[in-house]
C-alpha cells in the first residue's frame, strides 16, 4: 500500500489535483498546442507549476519549462531576456503576485523594453477564497493598464482562455492573462467562437441596460439577462474579455442603445473594467447612465469564493439585483 | 581600428598582447574624453561611474566579447547587460566605434528626441542588449539571455555589468540564486566595486559586507581583481569565458575608483552626478591624456 493509498476518501494531495480537477486552470493545452505549432514557447513559473496548470505542459515537455522557484520579479526579468534570445516566455504566476509585485519588472523589462512576453496571471479576482485578501487580486487591471504596450484579456471560461491564448500567436507586444482558477461554468461550446484581441463578444443587444463584464461574471451575467429578457426586459450583454486594448465602437454603440451601462467585473470599481467604460463615455458623451458594479474600493473579505461572489453580489442572484436596481 | 573576435579564445595564453593593451587603454581614454564631452550639452551626468569602470568597458569590448563591427544584431554575439545603467554615456561612444550608432547621434546626446539619454533604451539604440534604468534587474536579465543561448543551441556568454550598491537590491540576490541552481556557466556577473553611491560610501549608506564573499556563498566562482588593470582583468574575463567545465557561473569582483582618471572626482561623493564647466572640462581632459592608467 502507497502512502496515498493509506489516506482515507476525502483526503487529498496536491500533485493529484490535476486527476481531481480534471478540468482545474488548463492553460496547458494552448501552451502544448502553440509550442508543438511552431511557437518557441518555454514556460516560467516561480513555484506554481501544479496550481498554475502547468502540469500537462511539464509532463510533455520537461524541458520548456524553467521553475525559478520564489523568485517572482527575477523570473520577469529572466523571461524578459530570454525573449531577446527568439523564445517566446509564458510567465505563470498568481495574479495578485504577478500583477502587483512585478508591476516594475512587467513595466521595465517588458512593455518599456518590447519584448513579447506573455502573462498567465491565475487565480484572480476573488478566486483564492480562503487563502486570505493578500491573495485576492482586486488590483491587477489598475495596476497594468496604465503601462504602455501592455494587453490586458481576462477570458470568462476556459474555452475562451484557451482561444485567447491561441490567438497571441502572432501577436506582436506583451499581453497580461487574468484567469480564474478554472472552475468558471462554460459561456462558450469548445470551438464555436473566434476570438480576436480587443473585439468585444456581443451576447445579446439591449434597449434598457447593456451589461458589459469580463472574466467570472460573465456567466452569471448571461444566465440573468436572459432570464430579464425572457420577463420582456431589454437587456443587452458585451463580454468584454480584452480590457486593453478596449473596443471603444462596442462601448460607445451600446451607450447610445441602453439607458443605462453597468459593468460587473471582479475587481476594484477604481483602474479595473469600469474605469476604462469610463473613460470612454466620458469622452464620448451619450445618453446612457453609467453604473460600475464590483469591488467597492476595499479590501476583500475571508471565504469560500462561492460566498464571497454571493457578498459582493457578483453571482446570479447578485447581479440579478444590481441589473433590476439599475432598471428602476 | 577596433579589434573583434569570433568564438573562443583559440590563444593557450590568454593574456592580452601590449599591442592589445594600448589599444584597449586608448579605448578607455576615448570612453573618459567622450563622456566628458556629452555632458556638455545636457550639462548633468554621471561621470565618476563611467569612470570607474572605463577599463572595464574597453576590456569588454575589445578585449573580452565577441562582437562584429558593423552589426550590433549579429545572433551570435556575447550579450551585456547594465545594472549601473547611469553609466550609459560611457557605452555609447565604444557603441558608435563599433560602428553601431551614427557619430551625429552621439553628438545629440541627450536632446530632444535623441535616442541617446541617461539610461540606455534597447528599442531605441542599437548595440544596447537590455534596457536599463531601474536597478537590479540586469543579472536577471543577463540569465535569460544565457538560457536563451542553451534553448537556440548558441554558446554566447551574457555578461552583466552591476555597481556596488546595487547589491542592495534583492532581486540581484534572487536571479544569483537561480542562476546557480539553473547551473549557467555562460554567465558572468561584474561588480564595478567603486566603492560610493548617490548619497555617499556604500558603507555609510547601507553596507553590504563582504561582497565576494557572498557572491562564493551563492556558488558563484568568484575573482578579486584591479578593475583598472587591463591585461589582469582581460585575462581574467577571457579565462572565466572560455572555460567550459565551469558547473555554474562566474563572478568577477572588479575593484575600481569612482571619478578614476580626475583628481578632483576621485572618491568624491558629490560627483556621481555633476557637471564641469567648458573650461574645467578642458583641464579635465587634458589630465585624461596626460595620464596613464
Amino acid at each position: 500500500m502507497t502512502k496515498l493509498e493509506k489516506l482515507s476518501e476525502g483526503s487529498w494531495h496536491y500533485r493529484m489535483m490535476g486527476d481531481i480537477f480534471p478540468d482545474l486552470l488548463r492553460p496547458s493545452d494552448a501552451l502544448i498546442d502553440l509550442y508543438e505549432g511552431g511557437t518557441p514557447v518555454v514556460a516560467l513559473t516561480p513555484d506554481l507549476i501544479y496550481s498554475g496548470g502547468l502540469a500537462k505542459f511539464y509532463e510533455k515537455h520537461p524541458d520548456r519549462v524553467i521553475n525559478t522557484g520564489l523568485s517572482e520579479q527575477n523570473t520577469v526579468s529572466m523571461a524578459a531576456g530570454l525573449a531577446t534570445t527568439g523564445a517566446t516566455p509564458w510567465v505563470s504566476g498568481m495574479s495578485a503576485f504577478l500583477a502587483l509585485l512585478c508591476n516594475e519588472q512587467i513595466r521595465m523589462d517588458v512593455a518599456y523594453s518590447q519584448q513579447n512576453v506573455r502573462f498567465l496571471g491565475h487565480h484572480t479576482g476573488l478566486a483564492f477564497g480562503f487563502y486570505g485578501s493578500s491573495h485576492h487580486a482586486t488590483e491587477d487591471i489598475g495596476a497594468l493598464r496604465s503601462i504602455a504596450n501592455m494587453t490586458i484579456i481576462s477570458p470568462s471560461d476556459d474555452n475562451q482562455q484557451y482561444a485567447a491564448m491561441m490567438a497571441s500567436k502572432d501577436y506582436d507586444g506583451p499581453i497580461y492573462y487574468r484567469t480564474g482558477r478554472g472552475r468558471n461554468p462554460e459561456v462558450y461550446e469548445e470551438g464555436s467562437f473566434t476570438f480576436e484581441i480587443g473585439k468585444a463578444h456581443e451576447h445579446m443587444k439591449g434597449d434598457e441596460v447593456t451589461i458589459i463584464a469580463c472574466g467570472m461574471p460573465v456567466h452569471p451575467s448571461l444566465q440573468v439577462a436572459k432570464k430579464l429578457n425572457a420577463e420582456g426586459h431589454s437587456v443587452g450583454l458585451l463580454d468584454m474579455a480584452t480590457i486593453k486594448p478596449l473596443d471603444v465602437d462596442a462601448v460607445l454603440e451600446a451607450a447610445s442603445r441602453s439607458k443605462v451601462i453597468l459593468t460587473i467585473e471582479e475587481h476594484n470599481v477604481l483602474g479595473g473594467l469600469g474605469s476604462a467604460v469610463a473613460e470612454v463615455m466620458a469622452e464620448n458623451p451619450g445618453n446612457a447612465r453609467l453604473i460600475r458594479h464590483g469591488i467597492k474600493d476595499e479590501y476583500s473579505l475571508i471565504g469560500p469564493p462561492t460566498h464571497l461572489y454571493g457578498h459582493y453580489k457578483l453571482d446570479e442572484a447578485g447581479i440579478e439585483s444590481v441589473v433590476r436596481d439599475a432598471m428602476k | 581600428m577596433t579589434s573583434t573576435q569570433t568564438g573562443t579564445v583559440a590563444r593557450n595564453d590568454l593574456r592580452p598582447t601590449a599591442e592589445e593593451i594600448d589599444l584597449m587603454r586608448e579605448k578607455a581614454r576615448m570612453v573618459r574624453l567622450e563622456t566628458i564631452r556629452l555632458i556638455m550639452l545636457p550639462k548633468i551626468g554621471h561621470y565618476s561611474s563611467v569612470f570607474s569602470c572605463a577599463e572595464l568597458f574597453a576590456s569588454l569590448y575589445y578585449g573580452v566579447m565577441s562582437v562584429k563591427e558593423g552589426d550590433p544584431d549579429w545572433e551570435d554575439r556575447d550579450r551585456f547587460t547594465f545594472g549601473k545603467g547611469h553609466a550609459a554615456i560611457g557605452l555609447y561612444p565604444i557603441l558608435a566605434d563599433l560602428g553601431w550608432l551614427d557619430k551625429d547621434v552621439l553628438d545629440g546626446y541627450c536632446s530632444l528626441g535623441n535616442p541617446l539619454g541617461d539610461h540606455p533604451d534597447m528599442t531605441k539604440v542599437p548595440g544596447i542588449d537590455f534596457s536599463s534604468g531601474s536597478i537590479g534587474h540586469a543579472l536577471s536579465n543577463a540569465l535569460g539571455m544565457a538560457l536563451g543561448a542553451r534553448f537556440q543551441g548558441k554558446d554566447f556568454t551574457a555578461f552583466a555589468m552591476m555597481g556596488d550598491g546595487e547589491q542592495q537590491e534583492g532581486q540581484v540576490w534572487e536571479a544569483a540564486t537561480a542562476a546557480v541552481a539553473k547551473k549557467v556557466n555562460n554567465l558572468i556577473a561584474i561588480v564595478d566595486n567603486n566603492k560610493y553611491q548617490l548619497d555617499g560610501a556604500v558603507t555609510e549608506v547601507n553596507d553590504i559586507g563582504d561582497i565576494a564573499g557572498k557572491w562564493r556563498a551563492f556558488g558563484f566562482e568568484t575573482h578579486e581583481v584591479d578593475g583598472h588593470d587591463l591585461e589582469a582583468v582581460t585575462t581574467l574575463l577571457r579565462r572565466l569565458k572560455a572555460d567550459k567545465t565551469r558547473q555554474g557561473p562566474a563572478c568577477v569582483i572588479a575593484h575600481t575608483v569612482k571619478g578614476r582618471g580626475i583628481d578632483l572626482m576621485e572618491n568624491e561623493t558629490g560627483w556621481h552626478l555633476g557637471y564641469l564647466t567648458p573650461g574645467d572640462s578642458e583641464i579635465a581632459a587634458q589630465e585624461i591624456m596626460s595620464k596613464e592608467i
